[in-house]
């Protein structure tokens, strides 16, 4: 196996050499006769053309004869040019410059002599020194009967390489050459440019060089025919060398492995392996159904049988089938097959769907690019039949919307019924209305851009969605929060009361601090700000009235100025001005205070202390976490939080050994898309809890608490200071792609290019075209000009029809459309 | 007469009249004339309409008008008063923008009272009602008009001080004189066109022929022209006259062939139906400046060539006709009468030479010439606007119309803004995840777009790595190498210009626009669309002047990097997700290389902490707590799709482990790795 597989790198960088080197430039040697002679070694080949010194005539033979230096220099042949001067003729030097002509020698031995048009490209001089050199190794033959000659001559003893091309000297002649150069001494090679063979052989379409291989080697009895495997690939020299690779390979392996480890020749070339599962019970009848799907997908896939009793790995009970396809990282398929012939078209339609993929790659008309692939566009547009409770929202319009937002508290959401995001968030401002039914306070309207743009853009709303709300007269404030439901909700709620109320005694502050003041709004805000003034800190209760107004709808804010202010300030032993932050889920007051602090510092203030020390992350929370920029460590949990693991972790918290971090909880039930983010850091998932350190601003690493140690503070404290020195080892590295294109865009840039070139050859057409005949074919017919458009037409008609193989080379096809009668 | 007579008689009286009129002048001369920032030439519709974005803008400016009251041209024209604007009053749309792109009388205002459907329920309006709807835009906007005042020198004053390097000093008829710094002529297209061939005299102009049908029955009738008003004249008496004969220099076009609003409309062309139905009525083609026209001693008129008439006799019924030669001539019958409708011209004669206001090329001799930007080509400041301004774009848009010209005025004021008062063409910024939407919203809606095709457009600047924009409105397009310069805006960082246009193939007079299979419904066909529909061009450069200019025949921009059309629409709504939306996200995505689908809370959360770098929509929305919430409604249509999935599902299955992160957008599709992102790449190239 090792050796068959360097013998195929060989292969391939051989192969890759005729291809690059077609276009490197290296320089033909320019020797006199005499030099030239002198240089010949014995046993070595060589291509010399012999021509007169300063010709100019048969320069591109000369630039083809050169791209062939470098090809023919990877079979050990040398080329040469000698200039025929005047003083030092040899018998090669022709007499005249058309008389020119190529010799092959090999030592001194002249093995023979070709005219310049024989050898009109450089695949025919690679491909007809090939032909002289390996004289022996490819025969070439006229006769049906010439190759059953050969065909008996070879069987038990050797496989052939039968190959049929439409001319001697075409790409398709040097592939086949190159193959018989590397594979020339294994196989019998038969060449024939003969189709009368071809078609006593069953071959349909005989338009193309065709290839077979012949399995002649394993038949021992004379009258038995040797079985023929055709190459469906076109023929060049990778696909040949790709293809007699798979003919070497074994007809069916059997395996005891993972079918996701098992490597083969196959996969290697990039073709599919197909396992058939069978038992031991049935092993003869398994390996008699695996042969015959071996054969049929002989050049197509690696065939194998796995029996499953000898395996550890666990197959699904009813899969008989296991798919494996070449790419790296695919998972394996499990199969449920119950015909050969279902087998043969699976494999088939995976080998042209991937080709039809490769096709999508690199064509841009590929039929995928009106295929929605925007989730939310393709939700709303699946959802349009469904009839949302709109009346529960009150529809604005331009007479409307003054008298509206001037006589009430109103919510206004400005969308627009084409956008998508707008439908989206349509739908949850309408379960907002269903929540909030005839229990707000506040009116929620809705304004349609696309019929009333004025009154849009007069609102200053030139994108969607937007919500604003209008209340008291005053400036309409803006919604930041979260597009959905629970947010929209909290922002109506916690609007109901000013920001910031009015607190009028001491006892009422208590109570606002306890939360009992706005019991029903407590859920909706995680903290109840207070700020504490002396009646005479007017500056300070601006800045703070100013902040309140920034945290319109987020936060509870409330303010208390009385005289005897002072027996809160003494109570939370803060000096004046201050600001109390009552945590109602911790059951916690802080006190801070706010000499000289400016509204936005304010809002700062609070907004850092509602983040919780050990929150439990969810989809809606994250950004606000995100803003830290600090490594996070998620505690992945299924269900609530093992009381131990957060006793653990909120005691590192208190040891302040976890400052570099964001610590926080991830409960799988609500956030099940936890689940696809374990599934991006894990190969195989280990029990839950699972303890994480997520590096998503510098690296993007992601480390991992093992599992089998137990969440304990001096276990993980361990693992963190092993994390910080290095020594651990990342799970994974999350990618750090850029978000590209999904798909391509039409080009119609190139299209309208083509288009062009191609009216300027219809136009040439109707030039050439007697215009006669024209008129009598159409004899309303009266203006050449409307040929213009006709001509775009068909070409539009043409494309759509014959997909994209085609549309790469419109010209030559619409030509001889259209121009029947000049060419 | 009189006043010889009375001259002796008031002798006295009268030399000191003579002296106080002339003391007046002379001290109204010494001291400095009047000044005005702007001063507007004419008080029609395009003078109006410039009257009030000053107005709007509170700049200092006057309209000068010859007549009593505004739109004097329409006290008079067109003769038969049918106005052939259409005054469409219903679309079944509320989108008062769009319903702009189907009012072709309307001046722009923020007044929805002054719609001109609130002034007429005819379909083709009453001209009397067009001065009427005039009369009132000009009051309640409170436009600062002096009329009866008739401007009849135009000089201009070299002056360092002024904004252009120079002042225009206008002299009314009593000799009053305006200084200005920058003036707006919108004095329309006011002289007859006349063609000097040997007996032009005997022709009746369209400017004075009779429009009472009895004047023309049982006569012979020779109508000159082939324009709107020559057919609206044979329309009016079509019934009475024998027959009428059409004669012109090249073929009639129809409006409806030609997509051009000046070309014949359907309205007027009752007699082409009378022609082609063997009616005794007719068309001909001939060279107008060849013919001349003899009057025998019956008064009849008979049609030669000038060459007979130059030949010296001239002796009216000795003139050789060209029957006497050809026995089968066209035109050999006499006619009654020969009216002449041959257009109107621009009146030169006021502008003194020292503006260089000259008239444009062969084509445009009827309108001075001016750049893209409206702006005289001989002097600085000098801007044309309203009818004359058309040669911008004769016989291709709409700019000679009310429906076209109020969005050049408004243009050229935003320049002027710009230029004078260093104010900025309107433009909003956007995150680019708005990108799609703005420029969905404005073809769907914008009428200047619409009306102006090809000449005004849309344009969007990237600001630096393309995560936000900015979107102006109606830029005139052929000026796009100065945008920087006309809008005070910066195009660093690559650009879209948003046009509309008709199919390359589609317009013309001989074409026929009603062929089987005119329409093209593929998105993958859309560059072959004929009907008027959005085209979108990328630059990463703004074009330079030299580009502008030697662009490619045919193309109203310079090639750009690429080039997207989207697909024509039977009701002119390009808002379906798939046919319209798509395609026009993958363009901009794949000019701007990036990825703009819009994605739910759920997956950008997934995102956050799966990948380093997240889509634009993530970043401009989740990440500033303002995340798409799915509702569960929506949810279950994204798991069906296949597009998210349902991690919370009992059916959702550990996936397989050799899957790559990378893998993991929603619905397992790939967002930037692997296959998908190649394509993009080897895009680039090709653009």
């Amino acid at each position: 196996m090792s050796s068959s597989f360097s013998v195929f790198r060989v292969g391939i960088s051989f192969a890759m050499m005729c291809i690059f080197h077609v276009s490197a430039v290296d320089f033909l040697p320019e020797l006199s006769p005499q030099k030239f002679f002198s240089t010949l070694q014995p046993g070595k080949a060589i291509l010399a053309y012999f021509c007169q010194a300063d010709s100019s005539s048969t320069s591109v033979f000369l630039e083809e004869l050169n791209e062939a230096v470098e090809p023919l220099q990877d079979y050990g042949i040398s080329v040469a040019k000698v200039n025929c001067v005047t003083e030092e003729t040899s018998r090669y030097c022709g007499k005249e410059e058309d008389l020119m002509k190529v010799y092959l020698f090999r030592g001194s031995v002249l093995l023979r002599e070709f005219p310049t048009d024989t050898l009109f490209d450089v695949n025919a001089i690679v491909a007809h020194v090939l032909f002289a050199l390996l004289f022996n190794e490819v025969k070439y033959i006229t006769t049906l009967g010439d190759l059953q000659n050969i065909e008996d001559a070879r069987k038990g003893k050797t496989n052939i390489v039968f190959s049929y091309v439409r001319a001697i000297g075409t790409p398709e002649h040097r592939a086949v050459m190159e193959a018989a150069f590397v594979y020339g001494t294994t196989y019998q090679f038969v060449l024939t440019t003969e189709i009368s063979i071809l078609e006593s052989i069953g071959t349909e379409d005989i338009e193309y060089a065709h290839l077979y291989f012949f399995h002649c080697k394993p038949v021992l009895d004379l009258s038995q025919q040797c079985k023929r495997t055709l190459m469906e690939q076109s023929l060049t020299t990778l696909n040949v060398h790709q293809f007699i690779k798979t003919m070497e390979a074994p007809l069916l392996t059997e395996v005891a492995e993972d079918p996701q480890q098992v490597s083969t020749v196959h996969l290697q070339l990039g073709l599919p392996l197909v396992f058939i599962v069978g038992q031991q019970a049935t092993y003869e009848a398994d390996r008699i159904t695996a042969e015959w799907v071996a054969w049929r997908l002989l050049g197509k896939a690696g065939v194998l049988l796995l029996l499953r009793d000898s395996l550890e790995v666990d197959i699904p009970q009813d899969a008989n089938v296991i798919f494996k396809r070449a790419e790296e990282g695919v998972p394996v398929e499990f199969l449920v097959l119950n015909d050969v012939e279902l087998i043969v078209s699976h494999v088939e339609s995976d080998i042209y769907g991937t080709q039809t993929e490769e096709d999508e790659v690199s064509d841009m008309d590929g039929p995928n690019m009106d295929i929605q692939d925007d989730e939310v566009a393709e939700t709303v547009y699946r959802d349009r039949k469904r009839q949302l409770p709109l009346e529960l929202t009150v529809e604005l319009t331009e007479e409307t919307f003054n008298a509206t937002v001037t006589s009430s508290d109103s919510i206004v959401l400005f969308y627009a019924d084409w956008q998508a995001v707008s439908m989206a968030l349509l739908q949850s401002y309408i379960d907002v209305a269903i929540k909030l039914k005839g229990t707000s306070s506040m009116l929620l309207t809705r304004v349609n851009c696309a019929d009333w743009s004025h009154v849009c853009t007069k609102q200053n709303v030139t994108e969607f969605p937007v919500v604003k709300m209008y209340k008291g007269g005053e400036n309409p404030v803006s919604y930041a929060g979260m597009l959905g439901t629970e947010d929209l909700l909290k922002f109506i709620q916690l609007n109901r009361i000013s920001c910031p109320v009015n607190i009028t005694s001491v006892k009422e502050a208590e109570e606002y601090l306890s939360g009992e003041l706005f019991k029903d709004l407590i859920s909706y805000s995680t903290l109840s700000v207070l700020g504490l003034f002396h009646p005479t800190m007017t500056t300070a209760k601006e800045e703070f009235i100013e902040a309140g107004s920034y945290l319109k709808g987020c936060f509870i804010t409330g303010i208390y100025s009385g005289e005897d202010v002072s027996i809160l300030s003494n109570k939370y032993a803060v000096t004046l001005p201050a600001l109390l932050l009552a945590k109602h889920k911790e059951g916690k007051i802080e006190s801070i205070p706010l000499a000289n602090t400016h509204g936005q510092d304010i809002v700062q203030i609070v907004r850092n202390a509602s983040l919780e020390t050990f929150p439990e992350i969810t989809v809606e929370n994250l950004p606000t976490y995100l803003r830290l920029k600090k490594p996070l460590l998620i505690l992945f949990s299924d269900g609530s939080i093992d009381p131990q693991h957060k006793k653990t972790i909120l005691m590192l918290i208190k040891e302040k050994h976890l400052d570099l971090l964001t610590p926080c909880w991830l409960n799988l039930n609500n956030t099940p898309v936890g689940r696809g983010v374990l599934q991006a850091y894990f190969h195989v998932l280990p029990p839950l809890p699972l303890l994480v350190v997520v590096n998503l601003h510098s690296g993007g690493q992601v480390f991992a608490f093992p599992s089998d140690q137990a969440v304990t503070e001096q276990n993980l404290l361990l693992w963190l200071k092993k994390l910080e020195a290095g020594q651990e080892s990342h799970i994974t590295i999350l990618p750090a792609q850029e978000w590209k294109p999904p798909l391509p865009a039409y080009d119609f840039l190139s299209m309208i290019d083509a288009a062009a070139s191609h009216t300027r050859k219809v136009s040439e057409c109707v030039k050439e075209t007697d215009v006669q005949e024209d008129y009598k074919e159409q004899p309303e017919d009266q203006s050449a000009a409307r040929k213009e458009p006709t001509g775009i037409l068909r070409m539009k008609h043409w494309n759509r029809s014959n997909g994209f193989e085609e549309a790469k080379k419109p010209f030559r096809h619409d030509n001889k459309e259209l121009c029947p009668k000049v060419s | 007469m009189g006043l010889s007579v009375a001259a002796p008689l008031w002798g006295p009286l009268g030399l000191f009249l003579a002296i106080a009129l002339h003391s007046a002048l002379s001290v109204h001369r010494a001291s400095a004339p009047a000044h005005r920032d702007y001063c507007v030439l004419g008080a029609g519709p395009a003078g109006l309409q410039m009257a009030y974005f000053l107005q709007q803008a509170g700049r200092d400016y006057t309209v000068f008008e010859r007549a009593p009251g505004p739109g004097s041209f329409f006290t008079r024209y067109p003769r038969h008063r049918k106005l052939i604007s259409i005054n469409k009053r219903y679309t079944g749309k509320a989108n008062a923008e769009f319903n702009l792109r189907h009012d072709w009388n309307s001046l722009l205002s923020h007044d929805p009272q002054l719609l001109f459907r609130h002034y007429s329920s005819a379909y083709f309006p009453d001209a009397s009602d067009m001065v009427r709807y005039l009369g009132d835009f000009a009051d309640r906007l409170g436009l600062q008009v002096r009329y009866n005042t008739t401007i009849t020198h135009v000089a201009l004053n070299k002056d360092r001080r002024a904004w252009n390097g120079h002042y225009f000093i206008l002299t009314d008829q009593k000799g009053h004189t305006f200084q200005c710094s920058v003036l707006l002529v919108a004095t329309g297209l006011s002289v007859p066109n006349q063609v000097d061939v040997p007996g032009s005299e005997y022709m009746d102009g369209y400017e004075s022929v009779s429009v009472d049908p009895k004047d023309f029955v049982g006569q012979n009738v020779l109508i000159l022209g082939r324009g709107n008003a020559a057919f609206e004249t044979a329309e009016n008496i079509l019934g009475v006259t024998n027959f009428i004969h059409m004669l012109s220099r090249s073929r009639v076009r129809l409006s409806w062939a030609t997509h051009y609003v000046g070309d014949l409309r359907a309205i007027n062309n009752g007699l082409l139906d009378t022609y082609q139905l063997k009616s005794l009525d007719g068309l001909l083609e001939s060279d107008l400046t060849d013919l001349a026209i003899v009057k025998d001693h019956k008064g009849k008129f008979h049609i030669t060539l000038k060459a007979f008439v130059e030949e010296g006799n001239q002796d009216a019924d000795a003139v050789t006709l060209p029957q006497d030669e050809s026995d089968n001539f066209a035109m050999r019958v006499p006619y009654d009468r020969v009216i002449r409708c041959l257009g109107w011209n621009f009146d030169f004669s006021i502008f003194s030479k020292s503006l260089r206001l000259s008239s444009g090329g062969d084509f445009s001799k009827k309108y001075p010439l001016v750049r893209a930007s409206y702006e005289s080509k001989g002097s600085r400041g000098l801007f044309i606007l309203g009818t004359a301004s058309h040669s911008v774009d004769y016989r291709k848009s709409a700019g000679g119309f009310i429906h076209g010209f109020r969005y050049t005025a408004r243009a050229v004021h935003r320049l002027l803004e710009q230029r004078h008062h260093g104010v900025a063409w309107p433009a909003t910024e956007h995150p680019v995840t708005q990108l799609a939407s703005a420029i969905i919203r404005r073809i769907n809606e914008a009428s200047g777009l619409y009306q102006m095709f090809s000449v005004l457009a849309d344009v969007v600047l990237m600001k630096e790595n393309a995560t936000a924009f900015e979107y102006l409105e109606e830029f005139p397009m052929q000026m796009l190498a100065q945008l920087e310069t006309i809008t005070g805006r910066k195009a660093r960082h690559g650009l879209f210009v948003v046009n509309m246009e008709y199919g390359r193939n589609f317009s013309g007079p001989d074409k026929d626009v009603f062929y089987y299979d005119r329409s093209v419904g593929y998105t993958e066909d859309a560059w072959l669309s004929n009907f008027l529909h959005p085209v979108i061009y990328y630059y990463r450069h703004l074009p330079t002047e030299q580009e502008v200019r030697f662009r490619p025949a045919d193309w109203p921009l310079p090639r750009p990097a690429a080039i997207h059309h989207v697909v024509e629409d039977f009701l002119t709504d390009w808002t379906a997700p798939v046919g319209h939306i798509l395609p026009l996200r993958r363009f901009l995505e794949n000019c701007l290389d990036m990825d703009l689908r819009s994605f739910y809370a759920e997956s950008c959360f997934l995102f956050a902490l799966t990948r380093q770098k997240l889509p634009p929509f993530c970043q401009q929305g989740y990440l500033r707590t303002q995340g798409l919430v799915a509702t569960e409604n929506l949810r279950q249509h994204g798991v069906e799709s296949g597009l998210l999935q349902d991690y919370a599902a009992a059916g959702w299955h550990w996936q397989d482990s050799n899957q790559q992160p990378g893998h993991q957008g929603p619905g397992g599709y790939t967002p930037a790795p692997g296959p998908p992102g190649q394509p993009s790449d080897s895009n680039k190239e090709e653009l």
